[in-house]
């Protein structure tokens, strides 16, 4: 039986990425458009006119730090500054979270560096009542739409303020009063349930839509096909993420397909509008969900997005990336950093600095070490307090059957 | 012989299978490069190849399905679930497909597939890493469920289990990759390399899938279970100073059914341990089994310790796993009783 490496005509093909520990990074499958090359669609447009570039990559933001093109949302200077403190709230926290799990304050984490803009710049411009289907790299939301960092600390750290009563894992936050959809540890069950949720609205003539957010690797699931078919047979006012960071644990994304055609792409088969995204650049991807979640509350249904961006750090805690990518490929990322990048445009337009720049971050920084004392006041998983003992007996139905009932007796709690 | 880890047992059974059949295959998430989130296939695509040892997309039915696909085509597919709570969007090809193709094909469709997963809490992993699944598999008929309790079985069963003609899910107990595990989350984790079946042979064997195995004789009770149960329930009975017979049952379908009449017939007594929720549990099929073929000799009821008819919960997990206070209350009940 002949079974050899790729390229030797015999065999199955199995991708491989352009670069692997210890190689030099390479990013040159990474082809960009200028911010304009990709031209602004009336709101009702047909969704074959936007599959011309689903190849393409929605931009605003120059590498010059200059917005322009037909998707610039123009937006005020107070608006950028809010997304520009948002982008870089989420990165000291997520920055602190890691470095105390490290410290054993917790079991897990998982960071975003490199893809807050994703997150933040989307629930900027998604209306707080309209619920969002996260997957568990999108805490930028939650910053986004003002949830208490305590408590979302408390959650990480499973003490007994956790609204989740420590039943879920760090970082699968769930906040209904913030229309935030619990985090499932399932890949992509979220994106059809997002769907449903968009059609109940519908439905009942309310005028929210819904959003969710999977990975690249996630695409490969059969429930990516399931969202999109529906979304696409139903017009539900739903808009389906595809964050392409690039990497899904250690796989890269060819893995998933994507060095065949883009996740965008995808939408193509399924008559789907497609928007394929500058994933650091937060006016783009601001700009893209605007448009999208204007088409959806207009009654003209789903859009697919594709957001194209890096992951800069381990998949979670429990990985180690030098092990499978090239230790430093973030530098050679072409896209550059969302957070640099935005504050570049700020200075450019003179209203913000590097010292105040400095300076928001100094505050940031301070700002999570307190919320973090105060978190830790309410307990921390090793050494408690945590949510009561009996609690986990509850809320598995309605009310307590006799055999759980018996089963927490058992217990003694 | 050599020291090895759970991990390296199953490196080392996948690396002697690929070796001397060609046919033996190996691919999951993360599984090809990276050698997997576990390392269980770290260094096997460098040494056997990208057609051998590959990633799969993040699809747990594709996974499943290419496996069947392949298996019907002449290879013997080893397919890695990166953790059993993610095997139900795999579950449909496994039920309605692997489990069947011999029977509906009266044998002229064979899929002899093996499915590797890692089960069990007791790392903190919260409901999505932690959950203990058997049951759900030990009611599909056609296919064979096993979960090994150490290195030595591990390799020897793994072995096994892709040699055999049926498909076979091979659970593996994740808090005992590493060491062995009491049930005692305060004691310092333990190593394999301490333990007499962290002693593993580099080269082939196989250890029976057919047979349960007596680990500890004894003449008051008989104790079944299996994964890491088997080692709580060794050291309650050290801890209650009882003189258990306990038996690791290794295969979960068909199970060794011999092996637990005769230690249940001469005990007379009986507990029956699993860390999945209780409800229609695998421990339900033991003793409603065991109710048939040993009521005459039975002293008392038969118990069960099992894990809460709750999700896992993430912080709150040792009030959840079954561990040695709760198997030696059971042990005494059932000696009183
Ligand atoms: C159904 C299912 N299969 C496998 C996993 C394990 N897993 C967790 S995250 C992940 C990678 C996901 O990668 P991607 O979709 O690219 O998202 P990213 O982590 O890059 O944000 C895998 C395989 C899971 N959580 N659920
Ligand atoms: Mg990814």
């Amino acid at each position: 039986m002949k079974r050899n490496k790729n390229n030797n005509n015999t065999g199955f093909f199995v991708p491989e990425p352009a670069a692997r520990p210890g190689e030099k990074p390479d990013f040159s499958r990474i082809d960009i458009s200028s911010p304009g090359a990709v031209p602004m669609y009336k709101i009702d447009c047909a969704a074959k006119q936007t599959h011309e570039f689903a190849d393409g990559l929605i931009r605003v933001l120059g590498f010059d730090g200059v917005a322009g093109g037909d998707w610039d949302p123009k937006l005020d200077a107070s608006e950028l500054l809010e997304m520009l403190r948002l982008i870089s709230l989420t990165r000291t926290y997520d920055e602190r979270m890691f470095k105390l799990q490290r410290q054993g304050k917790m079991s897990f984490y998982m960071k975003s560096l490199g893809e807050e803009a994703v997150a933040v710049a989307a629930a900027k411009a998604l209306d707080d009542e309209d619920m969002v289907f996260p997957s568990y790299r999108q805490q930028g939301i939650l910053f986004s739409r003002g949830r208490d960092m305590v408590d979302m600390m408390c959650h990480c750290i499973s003490n007994s303020r956790d609204n989740l009563k420590g039943r879920q894992l760090p970082v699968h936050y769930s906040w209904a009063e913030g229309n935030f959809f619990s985090i499932s540890g399932n890949l992509c069950t979220q994106f059809p349930q997002a769907v449903g949720w968009a059609m109940a609205s519908a439905a009942k003539g309310e005028t929210a839509i819904a959003a969710s957010w999977i990975g690249d690797g996630t695409t490969a699931e059969g429930d990516f096909h399931a969202a999109l078919t529906l979304a696409s047979v139903y017009r539900a006012p739903v808009i389906l993420n595809v964050v392409n960071n690039q990497w899904a644990i250690s796989t890269y994304a060819g893995i998933a397909g994507g060095d065949q055609a883009s996740f965008a792409s995808r939408g193509i088969g399924y008559g789907l509008p497609t928007l394929r995204v500058d994933g650091n650049d937060a006016l783009a991807v601001y700009a893209a969900t605007k448009w999208a979640a204007k088409r959806a509350r207009s009654g003209h249904g789903a859009t697919l997005i594709e957001t194209v961006t890096y992951r800069g750090e381990s998949h979670s805690t429990s990985d180690d990336p030098g092990k499978y990518r090239p230790k430093d490929e973030v530098k050679s990322w072409p896209l550059g950093d969302p957070l640099e990048r935005l504050k570049d445009h700020l200075i450019g337009l003179g209203t913000w600095d590097d010292k105040r720049h400095e300076k928001m971050l100094t505050e940031q920084a301070e700002l999570v070490r307190l919320a973090y004392k105060e978190a830790e006041s309410f307990g921390t998983l090793r050494e408690g307090p945590l949510s009561p003992t009996a609690s986990i007996f509850d809320d598995v139905y309605v009310e307590q059957p006799w055999h759980i009932r018996r089963q927490r007796q058992d217990l003694g709690v | 012989m050599a020291r090895m880890t759970m991990i390296k047992a199953i490196n080392s059974a996948l690396d002697n299978l690929m070796q001397r059949d060609e046919t033996v295959c190996s691919f999951g998430e993360d599984a090809g490069y990276f050698g997997g989130v576990f390392g269980c296939t770290e260094g096997l695509q460098a040494k056997h190849g990208l057609n051998r040892v590959f990633d799969a997309p993040i699809n747990e039915a594709a996974i499943i399905a290419m496996a069947i696909g392949m298996a019907s085509n002449g290879l013997r597919p080893v397919a890695e679930i990166q953790f059993s709570d993610y095997i139900f969007p795999g579950f449909d090809q496994i039920v309605s497909e692997l489990s069947r193709i011999r029977y509906r094909t009266a044998g002229s469709f064979t899929t002899p597939v093996t499915i590797r997963t890692p089960c069990g809490g007791g790392i903190y992993g919260g409901q999505t890493h932690s959950m203990s699944p058997e049951a759900f598999f030990t009611h599909i008929p056609g296919i064979r469920v096993v979960m090994p309790s150490n290195p030595y079985d591990a390799k020897g069963m793994l072995i096994a289990s892709v040699e055999c003609d049926d498909p076979v899910i091979f659970f593996e107990p994740k808090r005992l990759y590493n060491g062995p595990f009491d049930g005692d989350p305060h004691k310092p984790a333990l190593a394999w390399s301490s333990h007499e079946k962290g002693e593993v042979p580099t080269d082939h064997y196989t250890v029976s899938i057919d047979k349960a195995e007596i680990v500890r004789a004894g003449s008051e009770l008989t104790i079944l279970a299996y994964g890491t149960m088997v080692h709580v329930a060794q050291e309650s009975v050290r801890v209650a100073g009882v003189d258990a017979e306990v038996i690791d049952l290794r295969t979960l379908l068909p199970y060794d059914m011999q092996t637990i009449a005769k230690s249940v017939n001469k005990t007379g007594r009986c507990v029956v341990l699993h860390e999945a929720p209780r409800t229609s549990g695998f421990g339900a099929e033991l003793i409603a089994q065991i109710q048939e073929d040993c009521f005459y000799a039975l002293e008392a009821p038969v118990v069960r310790v099992t894990g809460w008819d709750t999700p896992y919960p993430h912080a709150h997990e040792w009030a959840y796993f079954p561990g040695q206070e709760r198997v030696i209350r059971a042990i005494k009940q059932v000696l009183e009783g």
